[in-house]
């Protein structure tokens, strides 16, 4: 089988350390083979890694937890998704040190904008890991922040101590076994003017971010969030691509952009999360229901069964002709 | 009554329609007409609005709606006999407000522009304003030559207040600057002088 | 600024006053003509920027060329007449360290002849041979260079340069360096978004040229840089043509006779290149300018036949954005023998 067109910018890289931070986080350390640094990036950024997992390759963004100043060890912290695909499944079962693999040039659909007097970041969960990279930034650069990080106990609050010594006060933990909790009324405010908010976590928390901002008043232009949909699987499926005349079968663990790419096409993509907009593809036709799951499409284009983000979405019925 | 400005070029500004918002704190800026902008949305708003709002306000030779916004009862009411006598305020007013204050300008858009540079002085981002234009359309134009800027532009061409180049006044907008751009109108022949005509009243 | 030592190829010219800058044969023969067809519209006309063509100007992602040292003394005067034409707002040193690490990077590897940089940690020695330059600072330390990081290395490298902030899914001009530019004011777009500083351009906005633009530039990524070409026309082989002191070299626009346009007028054009910064996460945006005159342009016959057929199509309203109102038919008619009427070549190049 095919594996597909080479990564866009792809850097080959070995797995130099594996850690488990707990139960269910691991940390994965990437150097390049010859020791020469790795680019520079910036906080918030993501990188996308290639997984080769059998027959099956899976391409999936995880964000950069290191320092930016680091560049000779890239770090990622991923939790395990026993319901997703298996690509955070094969990365906890089956990378070990010693591996060569292939990530991506890193790219930043979450940067901190650098105008801010003040930054305030909410995280929960596994969110913490784009604040890890972005506070390291700030330290270096100067700048005013704090940190409010929610977990479920501190048994899987995988970054406390680590923050702790490095921002000391400016980090505040809460944990749902103590029933702590963070008041997000309270913050959102008393902030001053120049403030800008930056939320990371689950779905549910990022909503209500943005739903609590919004009551308070806060303008858009200093809300922050990072929004990454993972691609779910599903049933598989059959989809014609019409530009390259050929019909392609999509997985029920792979994502329409993976099985594009495994046929050979050339489709363009940035952050494989359904939150940039870089994959749109035209729907031609289609008989059956489109299953988005991105954040990109606006509810009308939705319903106008027009337009696809083939990294996160997928389909379900007798017919499917995209533009491509 | 609306305002008559028409859009052109995209970073010509155009503005809006001040509503009220639920914030809990409100930040109201106009000069001369503009008061009646906060008089229309003062209709609107819910009761207790004002309790929580400071109105500044820089009153026209003709147009002085002092008495009716005092009315209104603020939790703080301002007067400034001019725009450049308001900014050293209005600075420190932004610097020590608190995310989440609506901030509503209205009135001439010298006034919104000097404002708007005030608040983005203090690390708000433009989009977070309400702005609503009324009144005069004389402009603050920046002679990219000199560097200097004339206010109250009415003509076009017109003449820059500092190095006298004639100049013709483009819909090119500064936001950082709050200024319209003018660049000399006649440089190829400066005897070719044409005539000034009344546009931005 | 020092004398570049007499066996360097790089010519002692001027951009102003007495203009005596020239191009050789073969620095005409490697200029990045901008017509790839008969005819010219606005397009979203990008392409990655890499895999150099050999012997044109694409062949090293920074190119330099005959008039490196002539353009960084010109620079140098224009900064000391108006120190405005070189801006950073507060938020974008850390850009301007990107844009310093870039160019030092990219000029030691296509030009080791002329361009040295060596790195101990942040510890950093970068030798300029050209411009008689041997200096040692610290990456992120701005009191050990002379000027800001934007400012120390755009003063040794041609073209303008304007770094891109992105926010909300748009790009802001923050900063920039702009001595050599087509009728734009630095000090005026400063801060705008990429549709606001391209306001004043006709015709495409309308056709949505500028949105699909900004969404190919959005997904530039680290490693993969773009370029696009532009162009206009100017009078005399001058650089600066500012708005600034648009009232100085405006009238010279009405001094092209059908005598003197060979020598006098000039196809302006500029490599406009992308590239997404890793610190920062900004565009950084060169626009390299060459010239070169109706004459240089007859030493080709297919980029003459080209120019002539693309003068005599162009839209008025571009023709008048571009200011080519004056001088439009001159140039038309002194091509006009150039062009044998038969088609022409595909692509940009020389036949």
């Amino acid at each position: 089988m095919s594996a597909g067109h080479r990564l866009l910018g792809a850097i080959d890289v070995v797995v130099t350390d594996v850690v488990e931070l707990n139960p269910e986080v691991k940390r994965f350390h990437f150097a390049r083979p010859d020791g020469q640094p790795l680019p520079a990036f910036s906080g918030g950024a993501h990188i996308v890694i290639e997984m080769k997992d059998g027959d099956v390759t899976r391409r999936t963004p995880y964000s950069l937890s290191s320092s930016p100043f680091e560049t000779d060890d890239y770090q990622v912290s991923i939790r395990r998704d026993d319901n997703g695909r298996g690509g955070s499944l094969y990365m906890h079962r089956s990378v070990t040190p010693g591996m060569a693999m292939t990530i991506s040039h890193p790219s930043n659909l979450f940067s901190l904008d650098k105008r801010a007097t003040r930054h305030l970041m909410l995280t929960g969960g596994i969110g913490i890991t784009p604040f890890l990279a972005q506070t390291a930034q700030l330290i270096r650069t100067g700048g005013e922040f704090e940190v409010h990080y929610g977990f479920r106990s501190h048994d899987v609050a995988a970054y406390v101590d680590e923050l702790t010594a490095r921002i000391g006060h400016r980090l505040h933990c809460y944990a749902d076994d103590q029933g702590q909790r963070i008041d997000y009324d309270r913050l959102l405010s008393s902030q001053p003017a120049g403030t800008h908010v930056y939320v990371c976590g689950p779905t549910p928390m990022i909503d209500l971010v943005l739903s609590k901002a919004k009551e308070h008043g806060w303008p858009d232009a200093h809300v922050h969030f990072e929004h990454f949909a993972k691609a779910p699987p599903g049933e598989a499926f059959t989809v014609e691509l019409k530009a390259s005349g050929i019909t392609i079968a999509v997985g029920e663990e792979q994502s329409l952009l993976e099985a594009i790419e495994a046929a050979g096409v050339d489709a363009p993509y940035m952050c494989r999360g359904g939150a940039c907009g870089q994959c749109e593809t035209a729907v031609v036709e289609y008989d059956g229901e489109l299953l988005h799951s991105d954040h990109w499409l606006e509810d009308e284009e939705r319903s106008a069964g027009q337009k696809i983000m083939p990294c996160v979405s997928r389909f379900r019925g007798k017919r499917l002709v995209l533009d491509l | 009554m609306s305002s008559r400005i028409v859009p052109t070029i995209l970073s010509r500004p155009v503005y809006g329609t001040l509503t009220p918002t639920t914030a809990s704190a409100h930040l109201l800026i106009a000069d001369a007409d503009g008061g009646t902008a906060i008089l229309d949305l003062a209709k609107a708003a819910p009761a207790g609005f004002f309790d929580s709002a400071e109105v500044c306000y820089v009153p026209g030779a003709d147009a002085d709606f002092s008495d009716e916004l005092q009315q209104l009862s603020p939790r703080q009411f301002h007067t400034s006999p001019t725009i450049q006598a308001l900014l050293p305020r209005l600075s420190r007013t932004f610097e020590r407000l608190h995310m989440g204050t609506s901030v509503y300008l209205a009135g001439s858009e010298s006034l919104i522009g000097l404002a708007t540079q005030s608040a983005m002085q203090a690390g708000l981002d433009y989009q977070a304003l309400q702005t609503e234009h009324r009144g005069t359309l004389a402009r603050r134009v920046q002679c990219v030559h000199c560097k200097g800027t004339t206010e109250n532009v009415t003509t076009q061409p017109a003449e820059c207040a500092h190095c006298g180049l004639l100049l013709f006044v483009r819909d090119h907008y500064s936001r950082r600057l709050a200024a319209f751009q003018g660049v000399n109108i006649n440089a190829e022949d400066p005897t070719d002088v044409p005539p000034k005509i009344e546009e931005f009243t | 600024m020092a004398t570049p030592a007499a066996s360097l190829p790089f010519r002692d010219e001027t951009f102003r006053d007495d203009f005596t800058f020239r191009n050789s044969p073969e620095t005409v023969l490697r200029a990045p003509f901008p017509f790839d067809k008969d005819s010219y519209m606005y397009a979203v006309n990008m392409e990655l920027h890499k895999d150099g063509r050999p012997g044109t100007a694409f062949e090293e992602p920074i190119d330099v060329d005959e008039h490196y040292v002539s353009e960084m003394r010109d620079r140098a005067l224009v900064l000391d007449e108006d120190p405005l034409r070189c801006q950073s707002l507060p938020h974008m040193t850390l850009a301007g360290w990107d844009t310093l690490e870039l160019l030092m990077t990219c000029k030691a590897e296509s030009y080791p002849e002329w361009f040295s940089l060596e790195r101990n940690g942040d510890q950093w020695r970068w030798i300029n041979r050209p411009l008689g330059i041997d200096d040692t600072f610290t990456f992120g330390d701005e009191t050990t260079l002379p000027y800001g990081p934007l400012e120390y290395i755009t003063r040794q490298a041609q073209g303008d340069f304007c770094v891109l902030d992105e926010r909300q899914g748009n790009f802001w001009m923050d900063a920039g360096i702009v001595t050599t530019q087509a009728d734009w004011s630095l000090d005026f777009d400063i801060g705008m978004n990429f549709f606001e500083w391209h306001a004043p351009v006709p015709l495409a906005h309308e056709k949505g040229i500028f949105k699909r633009a900004l969404k190919y530039l959005l997904s530039i990524q680290q490693g993969n840089p773009a370029r696009r070409l532009n162009w206009t026309m100017t009078v005399n082989p001058r650089l600066d043509t500012s708005p600034e002191n648009y009232h100085q070299w405006g009238p010279e626009n009405t001094h092209i006779t059908p005598e003197n346009v060979g020598d006098k007028l000039y196809l302006r054009i500029e490599l406009q290149s992308f590239w997404r910064l890793p610190r920062s996460n900004a565009l950084l945006f060169p626009i390299r300018c060459y010239l070169l005159s109706m004459h240089d342009l007859t030493t080709v016959p297919k980029w003459a036949t080209r120019m002539h057929r693309v003068l005599k199509d162009l839209p008025d309203e571009i023709a008048s954005y571009k200011g080519l109102d004056n001088y439009r038919q001159i140039a038309i008619d002194y091509l006009a023998p150039y062009d044998d009427g038969k088609p022409t070549s595909k692509g940009p190049f020389p036949d």
